[in-house]
């Protein structure tokens, strides 16, 4: 058999193909009889209860950045009242989904990976196969379904956050009240901000689950290898992130705003 | 042994290759193991023992060869097909492999709820208390594994794999890593549950007296291939100058 040469595109084309297996193998089992429920429910409290904490600080003072940032040029066009509306779209369309998915590729997918990398390390994942229970089913397809809900409302949340940020923000300077800041904030927006952006959530949350079970499902047997299914699910997970939400703003152009 | 057990082959293992990365590992397997029979495997580190057990459990496939167990082609099996060999089949991982996110309990409920259909809290509760009692775990019912220690942890991988009644056991290296009481504690708890189960048992080792409490019959792996077969006393005894030193 001829040796791949040192720039081969083999082993890209090998991993590619084990990915779509594996995205076939989640699809499958979705649908088989004997939900796991209950670990569905503890891995969603995990992934969505248990990130509200550093999700409302990060929405807080993205919110009140915004705000300070923006003001003094705002200012000089004499568009103060616009403030609002405009860190409501930019949170909404923009940053806020991007943020929440790359703190939850970090948070999420890396403990993912690594619990599933330790799991196979110790032949856990074996036991559970050769047992006859069903680890696809157990492990993966209760992670990437919470992850694919929760993030998408852990993104809700840290939008409304980061109005409230704003709002201190404003505040800071004067005195505005709130009815008619967060009046001016939802006005601002349209569908057409908030669907295409909200459907971007539910897929960086499929890919941060989606990306975590496959790095720690084929990590190697070793305890280094639990490390580097860690890290490689955080990098992988954020740069589908942001090839993503590239994608998906074309899209939102040509379609929504043409 | 009853004679008519002594006729019926439930694993058969004819000319198994396996390779990993070009490193030929099982070069030529031939092996039969009966119902009710004991049987220990022997050999160098790295010689492929594991990987013969992976294969009869279907965890791996071999490049060549036949895998038979109870008859069929563990190869040719869908997965549906494997679920239910595995149903059959009970594998004691060397690090007993516990669910370390779940305690005691909920390791022994994992499997009587998915693989053997159990969903009376009441049956469940009963076969958790027998078979923990069967190895002698009762009081840790509620710990983590993390809070076991390596012999209670054999113990309670043994107690998991047999709460589902399997008609074959796997071993691999049951008692390595543990001291000599332990080991021996663990080896005649093996043989127990062999005779009060009533398990063909395949048992990897390098634990010579626990090859000596649990086999009906031993087995030595050379260079991906068995070389010689017998029981203890007989491979003891044998002429071969290599079968001799692992008794030494």
């Amino acid at each position: 058999m001829p040796m791949p040469g040192k720039y081969s595109l083999q082993p890209a084309l090998i991993t590619v193909a084990d990915q779509i297996g594996f995205l076939k193998q989640f699809f499958s089992n979705c649908f088989r009889k004997g939900f796991e429920w209950t670990e569905f429910f503890r891995q969603a409290y995990n992934v969505g209860y248990r990130s509200t904490g550093i999700i409302a600080l990060t929405g807080f003072i993205l919110g009140f950045v915004l705000t300070l940032q923006s003001e003094p040029t705002m200012k000089q066009f004499g568009a103060t009242s616009m403030i609002s509306g405009m860190v409501s779209i930019s949170v909404m369309r923009e940053i806020g989904p991007v943020i929440v998915a790359l703190i939850c590729a970090g948070k999420i997918s890396s403990s993912i990976g690594a619990e599933l990398g330790s799991m196979n390390v110790t032949e856990q994942i074996d036991a559970m196969e050769v047992s006859g229970a069903n680890p696809m089913q157990y492990l993966v397809v209760t992670r990437i379904l919470a992850c694919t809900i929760m993030i998408p409302l852990l993104t809700i949340f840290a939008d409304v956050i980061a109005l409230l940020g704003g709002f201190t923000a404003t505040n800071l300077g004067g005195a505005m009240n709130p009815w008619l800041y967060f009046y001016k904030a939802t006005t601002a927006l349209e569908f057409a901000d908030v669907i295409p952006s909200f459907i971007k959530t539910i897929l960086f949350g499929f890919t941060i689950g989606f990306v975590g079970c496959y790095k720690g499902f084929h990590s190697n047997r070793g305890t280094e290898s639990v490390g580097i299914a860690a890290n490689s699910a955080v990098v992988t997970a954020s740069v589908w992130i942001i090839i993503i939400d590239a994608i998906v703003v074309q899209f939102t152009n040509m379609f929504v705003y043409a | 042994m009853p004679e008519t057990a002594q006729e019926e082959i439930v694993i058969d293992l004819q000319g198994l290759k396996k390779s990993f990365n070009g490193n030929e590992v099982l070069s030529n397997i031939t092996l039969q193991v009966k119902k009710g029979e004991n049987l220990v495997i022997l050999g160098k580190s790295g010689e492929g023992k594991s990987v013969t057990i992976k294969c009869i459990a279907g965890l791996l496939q071999p490049d060549a060869g036949s895998c038979r167990v109870f008859g069929k082609e563990v190869q040719q099996m869908d997965p549906a097909e494997l679920k239910e060999l595995r149903k059959r089949i009970g594998f004691l991982f060397q690090n007993a492999a516990l669910y370390d996110s779940m305690t005691v309990r909920e390791n022994l409920e994992f499997p009587l709820k998915r693989v053997a259909g159990l969903h009376d809290k009441g049956e469940i509760e009963q076969r958790s208390m027998e078979v923990l009692e069967a190895v002698g775990l009762t009081d840790a019912i509620d710990k983590m594994p993390s809070e076991l220690s390596g012999g209670m942890r054999k113990r309670m991988g043994l107690a998991r794999t047999l709460i589902v009644k399997p008609e074959i056991m796997l071993y691999d290296e049951p008692t390595t890593g543990l001291d000599t009481i332990t080991s021996r504690e663990i080896s005649e708890l093996i043989l127990d549950m062999q005779r009060r189960y009533k398990t063909t048992s395949v048992i990897i080792t390098h634990d010579i007296p626990c090859a000596r409490i649990t086999s009906d019959r031993v087995v030595i792996m050379h260079n991906g291939e068995y070389i010689a077969s017998g029981t203890c006393e007989e491979l003891e005894n044998a002429d071969d100058e290599f079968v001799r030193s692992f008794f030494k």
